[in-house]
């Protein structure tokens, strides 16, 4: 848990919360976890690994076994009119009422989360989705991505103070991801807070302000997103040769250096906080070898490699 | 109370049932005038009065709580199994509304469409039959007790059912067997003696009996015990879905 000490309240506070299902299954295990308010916070884990349920907890879809949830300082159980009136979920699964129009479905969730109708509010939100010109469209006759779009739009109706995005972008197109991510950004200006899960670690990357990664039902990690990045980015260090070597040369075994399939190129992989890298010293051996260097690059490791090691790491 | 959403679910409920009027509105009313030919025009002319009633008067209250019983429970049921089925009951389930203003929307709206068919239906059989109502109020009494009821009974069927054969199997299965023996379109004064005691068994005695006492001021059984037991079954009905809400059963993981 990050130690930073903020003036205003956390949005949602999770603290020893479990669920077992009745099959057994342990979905959460004790996860304790704080949510800033106005953050965009990424869950990232692979499927299977509870973060649906976890929102599911949050959100009123699933009964925790053991455990406490604040949103907004109430409790999700007993001041369940409080919590949920303050939070908009968009699913994972497009669900629809097929036969309804977009205006309709939007206009029912304001209504269905206590607001009174506000008509100048859902048409800034279908504006802004691009779905203006569909309003009055059936559900039945817009394609998965426009039926997304009216998922979000209908989170977004009464607007909540959090944000809940399952798998945002599952199954999206470029042009609607965009035009979420630019909802998205407006509603953080707006100090709207946003919780998504994802699998898709560049969309944490892109994303997030604070990354959290579960697995098992566990809370194995919860970082800045540039700390993360930081502290466990490797690096990788190619160096372009003049002419492909055969294999590795003896006097350069045991640097750390590997060789590419091509012979062409040599890899270093480094820690890039560390206070010695080792690359002088590399670069110095592989010039005694009488090796040309063509040229040199270096690589950040992504979320995905770090996301990666860390569950390998942790079996 | 979250009076919005009560109206939100309502509005949309209603809105549904406009849709479908063909499906909804009439379709129920041609089978009921189809019942009004076949067995109070055609047979019914050649069967003596009932208890001072001609037979097609008769059998109008008992027509009328028929389709009140089957109207109520379809509505209700599928009302709220369908979000079930097409995935957006997350979003009733995520809504700060209480399980209270849940069954009042959804009930309320099936109670109303039910009410509003039956109406529609006595309506209709003025055009066949001599109609008299001697306690309107009292029918009324009775209409809405039984909407609401069976529109409970509907949630929980609606709730109960995975699919859409367990949501068809009560109302085919039990509910209209019942509302067939259960006097809609004879007296239970005319079974033999053994089987008018069985028949007390069968709920629907009692809301025929005491319907068509509003309506004749004769009744198969005391009106106070008719009015007792729909109101018992209500409130077992309101019983079960308070344990419902209370587990989650079906609703919630």
């Amino acid at each position: 848990m990050n130690m930073h000490t903020t003036t205003t309240q956390p949005a949602v506070v999770i603290s020893g919360l479990s669920k077992t299902y009745d099959t057994g299954f342990s979905a959460l295990k004790n996860v304790n976890l704080e949510i800033r308010s106005g953050e965009i916070f990424a869950l990232l884990g692979p499927n299977g690994a509870g973060k649906t349920t976890l929102i599911g907890t949050i959100c009123g879809l699933v009964r925790p076994t053991s455990g406490k949830i604040l949103v907004g300082g109430h409790d999700v159980v007993t001041e369940f009119r409080k919590t949920r009136a303050m939070i908009g979920l968009v699913p994972q699964e497009l669900t629809s009422d097929r036969f309804e129009t977009v205006w309709a479905t939007v206009s029912f969730t304001r209504g269905l989360f206590g607001k009174p109708r506000n008509d100048a509010v859902i048409e800034k939100i279908l504006r802004a989705l691009s779905l203006w010109d569909k309003k009055d469209n059936k559900l039945i006759t817009l394609s998965g991505g426009m039926k997304r779009r009216v998922l979000i739009a209908k989170a977004l109706s009464h607007e909540p103070e959090i944000l809940f995005l399952d798998e945002p972008t599952a199954g999206v197109d470029v042009e609607l991801r965009r035009d979420m991510w630019n909802v998205v950004r407006d509603l953080r200006e707006q100090g709207v807070t946003i919780i998504l899960t994802t699998h898709y670690i560049e969309e944490a990357e892109e994303m997030a302000d604070r990354i959290g990664v579960i697995s098992n039902g566990e809370i194995i990690l919860v970082e800045e997103k540039s700390e993360l990045m930081a502290k466990l980015g490797k690096k990788d260090l190619t160096i372009q040769l003049q002419e492909p070597l055969a294999a590795l040369p003896p006097a350069l075994h045991g640097t750390g250096l590997k060789l590419a399939e091509s012979g062409e190129e040599l890899i270093y992989t480094y820690n890039s906080q560390a206070d010695r890298t080792g690359i002088a010293h590399l670069i110095s051996a592989v010039s005694a070898e009488g090796i040309r260097i063509k040229d040199l690059s270096t690589r950040q490791s992504s979320l995905e490699d770090i996301f990666i090691g860390l569950l390998r790491d942790r079996t | 109370m979250n009076y919005y959403a009560i109206k939100a679910i309502y509005h949309f409920e209603m809105a549904r049932w406009w849709r479908t009027v063909t499906q909804s509105i009439i379709s129920p009313v041609l089978s009921t005038s189809l019942y009004f030919i076949v067995f109070g025009a055609a047979i019914g002319s050649r069967i003596e009065s009932v208890e001072g009633v001609s037979y097609a008067a008769f059998i109008v209250p008992g027509l009328i709580m028929l389709s009140l019983l089957q109207q109520s429970l379809s509505n209700a049921s599928f009302g709220i199994y369908f979000p079930k089925f097409s995935g957006t009951v997350y979003e009733i389930l995520t809504a700060p509304i209480s399980h209270v203003e849940t069954v009042i929307a959804f009930v309320g709206a099936a109670a109303t469409k039910s009410i509003i068919l039956a109406l529609i239906i006595l309506g209709t059989s003025t055009l066949f039959v001599d109609l008299q109502i001697q306690h309107p109020v009292w029918m009324m009494v009775f209409m809405v007790l039984t909407a609401v009821t069976f529109s409970l009974i509907g949630f929980i069927i609606g709730i109960w059912a995975d699919g859409f054969e367990k949501l068809q199997l009560i109302p085919l299965l039990v509910v209209t067997p019942l509302a067939f023996l259960g006097g809609t379109f004879y007296s239970i004064s005319m079974l033999p003696e053994t089987w008018q005691t069985i028949a007390l068994l069968n709920p629907v005695v009692y809301l025929v009996s005491g319907f068509r006492w509003s309506f004749y001021g004769v009744a198969d059984v005391n009106v106070a015990i008719s009015l007792g037991m729909t109101l018992l079954f209500m409130g077992l009905s309101l019983a079960i879905i308070a344990w419902i809400f209370r587990t989650g059963y079906r609703l919630r993981s």
